[in-house]
C-alpha cells in the first residue's frame, strides 16, 4: 500500500538524499574534528614529552636513577598520562612509570619501536608525526596515543663524570609517553550521536512536511481525480470535479471535466443513434406482427360492412371498427416510416422556403387563428445541403409541438431564421501565443474572463503601456488601457524582446486598419484589427478546418414550458408529454433527422414562459 | 389439367387466407389457399389460376423466390404481392420482379376487390394481346409502351428528356384493367413524388379508387393541364397528349434498376 503512494515515494526519496547527504557531512566534520583533537593531544604530549626529557636531563647526567625513577614515577601518575617509559638502545625499559614494566625488553617490532626499527636499518631522526602513534592495547581499554622522542647523544653525555655512553653512539635511548584518547574518543562519540540525533530529527521534519505537502498539492487532487475517474468510468458522466488551483492539476481537472462533457455528448449521440436503430428494427419486426391480425380484422369488418346495408344499427358500429382499425394502420405505416429513416437524398435548399411550406402544411391546424405565427426569416440565408422533405418535417414537428404547448390559450409562434458561424470563433481559447522569436504572450499574471491574456506592449510617439487581448478567439473583451488609435503611428511590440508584432505590409481586409499578428506554435498566425467596432480577426488554420457556418432556426411558443426534469428524456422515442394525443415518436424523429444531416437541436424552456427549439444545420455537411 | 380456377392465395397466416377466401368468395370467385411456396408451385402444375395472391414475407422461401420459380418454370400466371412490411422497395421491386400488382396489408374488402378486379382484367388484356401475337397494333387490346419508355410493371411510365427532366405518365393497360376515369385526382406543382407510391388517384365508373404508383422520384415541375381538365385525353393518348408530370427526377440512377424497357 505504502509503496504505491506517491507521497511515500517522493518522501522516501527526499530523506534518502538528506539521509546520504547529512552523512556525509557528519563524516566530514567528525573526521576533522577528530584530527584536530587527536593533534591537539599529540602536542600536549610532545610538550608533555619535552618537558619530561627536560625535567630528568641533569638527573641523567649524574646518572641519578633514583631521582629518574621518581620523576618519572610522579609524572606518570597524572591521570592524563597513561605511562612513561624510558627505553635503551637494545629496548630494554630501563625507567617507567609502571615499576613493573622496568627491566623488561620491548621487542623492536612491537608498536612503540615500529616508527624507526620498520626499514632494517633503525633510523635515526623523524617527524614529529611519525613519532606518534595511536592503538589500542586491548579491545576493552581505550585508545591510547603515544609519542617517542629519541634521546640524541650530545657532548654532555659522553664527557659526564659516569661516561656511560660511547661518542659514537647518535642515539641512547627512546622516551616514550603514552596518554589515554579518553577525552578524545567521548568527543568524537558526542559528535557522532549529535550526527545521528540531527539526521533523524531532519527526516522526521522533512517527512512530515513533504508528506503534508504532497498531500495538500499532489495526494488529494489526484484521489479526486481517481474518484472521477472511477465515476465516469462507472458510467456517471455528469460527474464534475470542482477547479479550484491553477496549477497543472487544476488544468488537468479542467481538461477532465471538458474531456467527460464531451464523453456525455458523444455518448449521448451514440446512444440516441443506437436506439433509434434498434427502435427501427422492432417497429420493423412489430408493424410486420401486427400487419396480418389488421388485415384479418380489417377485411371481415369491411366485408361485414359492405353486406350490412339496410342495417343502419349493425352498419354504424361496423363503421367504427373498421375506421378504428384504419387508424391503427396509419399508426402501424407512421411506426414503419419512423423505422425507415433512411439516409437522407441531400439537394441545394432554401431553408426559408422550407420553413413556408411547412408553415403553409400547419395553418389549418393552428387552433383556429388563436395561435399567431410570427416569422423572421433571415433572406441572406445560405442554402444548405439538405434532404428537403427531412427538414420539412423537423419544423412541421416543431411547430405543431408549439402550437399543443399553447393549447386552448392564445398565443404567439415564432420562427427565426438566421445564418450563424459558431466555431471557432467565441469558442476556441488562445493558450500559448508567441512572438517572433517565440517569446511567450499568453501571461498568466493578466486573465480576460478568468483566462490568462495574450499581452503586447504599444508603442507611440508619447507613450507606451501594456495591453491585454481576450485569449477567446473572436471574442473582443480587449482590455487596450488608453492606447491611442492604431491607425496614429502605434506599434505593438513583444513585451520581453520588443520585437514588433504588426503584420508588415498587411491591412485589415475590413476597415484597412494596420493589424497585428502573432503565432500560435503548431497552429498557425493569428491576425487582428484593433480598431474599435472593426474586430476583424483571422486564424487561417483553424478557420479553415472548422466547419463554422449554421443556419439556425428558432421555433419559439410562448406556451406551458417542459419541466426541467423532462428536457433530458424530451428526445427519446414513446416519451411523450401529451397523453394519449401524441405517439412520442415526433421528437425522436426530428433528433435523428436533424442528426442524420449532422446538425444539432437543442431546447431551451422554462415552465410557465415558453419553450425555444434551435436547430442548427451545417451548410456543408 | 383440371378447371379453371380464379385465385390461389399463396399465404402462411391463416386468418389473412381465409379473409382473402371469404371476401373474394363472396364475390363468386373461387379461391385455394396453400401456405408455401412448394405447394403453390405444385398446384399451379396441377391446375390453372387466373391469378396469384402471394405474401412477400414467407418462411422457408419468400414472394420473390415464388417470382422467380414462376418464370423458371415458365408459369404465365399474374401475381398480386401482398406484404405487411409495406416498403417503397418492396412495392417497385414486385413490380420489377414481374408482379402485376402490388397491395400492403392491412386492407379492406373494398380495396382487396379492386386491386384483384384490375389485375385479372389487366392480365385478361395482356393475355389477349400475346394470342393475337404478331398481328397489327389495331387489333391488339391495349397499346404497349412506345419502345424507349420505362415502364413500372404495367402501371406508369416515364421518359427521361434531354433537359434532365422526366415525364411520366400512365400505362394504357392500366387504364383499360380499370375500366376507364370517371375521375381524376393530380398532384400540385412543386410537390415531391417518391416512385412506388401513388402519384395520382383514378376513380373508375364502378367508385372504386386505384391509386397510380409513380414510376420515378422527383420534384414535379409540370402538371398536364389538358389531362386534369379532361381525363379522356389520358384514356385515348397516354403515352404522348396523356401524360400526367413533368418532374425534375430526384435521384434517377437508383429509380431506374427498378424500371423496364
Amino acid at each position: 500500500m505504502l509503496g504505491r503512494n506517491i507521497g511515500f515515494k517522493l518522501t522516501f526519496g527526499v530523506v534518502l538524499t538528506v539521509l546520504v547527504a547529512i552523512t556525509a557531512f557528519a563524516w566530514f566534520n567528525i573526521q576533522s574534528q577528530s584530527r584536530s583533537l587527536l593533534s591537539e593531544v599529540e602536542r600536549h604530549a610532545s610538550q608533555l614529552s619535552e618537558a619530561v626529557k627536560a625535567d630528568t636531563e641533569s638527573d641523567m647526567l649524574r646518572n641519578d636513577r633514583e631521582r629518574i625513577h621518581e620523576s618519572i614515577r610522579r609524572i606518570g601518575q597524572q591521570e592524563s598520562i597513561d605511562r612513561i617509559r624510558v627505553l635503551n638502545k637494545s629496548g630494554a625499559i630501563i625507567y617507567s612509570s609502571e615499576v613493573a614494566d622496568i627491566g623488561t625488553m620491548v621487542d623492536k617490532r612491537a608498536e612503540a619501536c615500529y616508527g624507526c626499527h620498520s626499514v632494517g636499518q633503525p633510523l635515526e631522526h623523524l617527524d614529529s608525526q611519525e613519532r606518534t602513534r595511536v592503538f589500542q592495547p586491548r579491545a576493552d581499554s581505550p585508545r591510547l596515543l603515544g609519542i617517542i622522542n629519541p634521546i640524541y647523544n650530545s657532548p654532555t653525555c659522553w664527557s659526564a663524570a659516569c661516561h656511560a655512553h660511547p661518542e659514537e653512539q647518535t642515539v641512547l635511548g627512546v622516551l616514550d609517553v603514552t596518554i589515554p584518547l579518553t577525552d578524545v574518543d567521548r568527543n568524537i562519540r558526542r559528535s557522532q550521536l549529535g550526527a545521528v540525533i540531527l539526521a533523524v530529527m531532519v527526516i522526521g521534519v522533512l517527512s512530515l512536511v513533504i508528506g503534508l505537502m504532497v498531500r495538500w498539492w499532489i495526494g488529494r487532487p489526484v484521489q479526486e481525480l481517481v474518484t472521477a475517474t472511477r465515476n465516469v468510468a462507472g458510467g456517471n458522466l455528469a460527474y464534475r470535479l470542482t477547479v479550484k488551483r491553477n496549477d497543472e492539476l487544476g488544468a488537468l481537472a479542467g481538461s477532465f471535466n471538458n474531456m467527460t462533457d464531451k464523453l456525455a455528448e458523444a455518448r449521448l449521440q451514440l446512444f440516441q443513434s443506437d436506439k433509434l436503430a434498434s427502435l427501427g428494427r422492432l417497429a420493423a419486426g412489430v408493424a410486420h406482427e401486427i400487419n396480418n391480425p389488421l388485415t384479418a380484422v380489417l377485411t371481415y369488418s369491411s366485408y361485414l360492412l359492405k353486406r350490412s346495408q339496410g342495417k343502419p344499427e349493425t352498419q354504424k358500429d361496423l363503421q367504427v371498427i373498421v375506421n378504428e382499425t384504419i387508424r391503427c394502420r396509419e399508426i402501424v405505416k407512421n411506426l414503419l416510416d419512423f423505422a425507415r429513416q433512411t439516409v437522407p437524398k441531400k439537394r441545394k435548399a432554401d431553408v426559408n422556403e422550407i420553413i413556408g411550406r411547412a408553415a403553409k402544411v400547419i395553418e389549418n391546424q393552428l387552433s383556429l387563428g388563436r395561435v399567431k405565427l410570427v416569422m423572421e426569416l433571415d433572406p441572406g440565408l445560405p442554402n444548405v445541403t439538405v434532404d428537403a422533405n427531412q427538414i420539412q418535417q423537423v419544423f412541421i414537428n416543431l411547430m405543431v409541438n408549439a402550437s399543443d404547448a399553447i393549447g386552448e390559450d392564445e398565443g404567439t409562434i415564432k420562427v427565426t431564421s438566421k445564418g450563424i458561424s459558431v466555431s471557432p470563433t467565441g469558442v476556441l481559447q488562445i493558450k500559448t501565443a508567441v512572438c517572433r522569436k517565440r517569446h511567450e504572450l499568453v501571461d498568466r499574471k493578466f486573465e480576460i474572463d478568468g483566462k490568462p491574456a495574450v499581452t503586447m506592449r504599444f508603442h507611440s510617439q508619447e507613450q507606451t503601456g501594456l495591453i491585454h487581448l481576450d485569449p477567446i478567439y473572436g471574442s473582443r473583451e480587449h482590455q487596450l488601457n488608453g492606447m491611442p488609435p492604431i491607425e496614429e503611428g502605434v506599434e505593438l511590440q513583444c513585451p520581453e524582446c520588443s520585437t514588433s508584432l504588426m503584420a508588415e505590409g498587411e491591412t485589415c481586409p475590413k476597415c484597412g486598419a494596420p493589424i497585428y499578428a502573432f503565432e500560435v506554435p503548431l497552429k498557425g498566425l493569428v491576425q487582428g484589427c484593433l480598431k474599435p467596432g472593426c474586430g476583424w480577426h483571422r486564424w487561417e488554420q483553424v478557420d479553415s478546418r472548422w466547419n463554422d457556418e449554421f443556419v439556425e432556426v428558432r421555433v419559439e411558443d410562448d406556451g406551458c414550458g417542459i419541466p426541467k426534469a423532462q428536457i433530458p428524456q424530451l428526445f427519446e422515442p414513446f416519451a411523450t408529454t401529451k397523453g394519449p394525443k401524441g405517439t412520442g415518436l415526433g421528437l425522436a424523429v426530428t433528433w435523428g433527422i436533424i442528426d442524420n444531416h449532422n446538425g444539432t437541436i437543442t431546447v431551451e424552456s422554462e415552465v410557465g414562459i415558453g419553450t425555444t427549439f434551435i436547430v442548427r444545420i451545417p451548410v456543408e455537411s | 389439367m383440371s378447371n379453371l380456377r380464379d385465385i390461389l392465395v399463396v399465404e402462411d397466416e391463416p386468418m389473412v387466407t381465409q379473409a382473402v377466401v371469404l371476401v373474394c368468395g363472396a364475390e363468386g370467385m373461387t379461391v385455394t389457399a396453400v401456405d408455401s411456396v412448394a405447394e403453390a408451385l405444385q398446384r399451379l402444375q396441377e391446375s390453372r389460376f387466373r391469378l396469384v395472391l402471394c405474401d412477400i414475407m414467407m418462411q422457408e422461401l419468400d414472394g420473390f423466390q415464388f417470382l422467380a420459380e414462376l418464370d423458371r418454370h415458365g408459369i404465365q400466371t399474374p401475381v398480386i404481392m401482398m406484404t405487411g412490411y409495406s416498403t417503397v422497395e418492396n412495392a417497385v421491386k414486385s413490380l420489377a420482379a414481374g408482379a402485376v400488382d402490388y397491395i400492403p396489408k392491412p386492407f379492406t374488402a373494398d380495396e382487396l376487390l379492386t386491386v384483384v378486379r384490375r389485375s385479372l382484367r389487366s392480365s385478361a388484356l395482356l393475355a389477349a394481346s400475346e394470342s393475337a401475337g404478331l398481328e397489327r397494333k389495331g387489333s391488339l387490346s391495349h397499346v404497349p409502351c412506345p419502345d424507349h419508355y420505362l415502364r413500372l410493371g404495367y402501371v406508369s411510365w416515364a421518359l427521361m428528356e434531354d433537359e434532365g427532366t422526366a415525364r411520366i405518365g400512365v400505362s394504357d393497360l392500366f387504364l383499360k384493367a380499370i375500366d376507364g376515369i370517371s375521375e381524376f385526382e393530380l398532384a400540385e406543382p412543386g410537390e415531391d413524388l417518391v416512385q412506388g407510391i401513388p402519384c395520382a388517384v383514378a376513380t373508375s365508373p364502378d367508385g372504386s379508387a386505384h391509386g397510380i404508383m409513380c414510376p420515378m422520384s422527383g420534384k414535379v415541375l409540370e402538371v398536364n393541364a389538358e389531362a386534369q381538365k379532361n381525363a379522356s385525353l389520358v384514356e385515348k393518348d397516354p403515352y404522348f397528349e396523356g401524360w400526367l408530370y413533368r418532374i425534375l427526377p430526384a435521384d434517377p440512377e437508383s429509380n431506374l434498376q427498378w424500371l423496364s424497357l
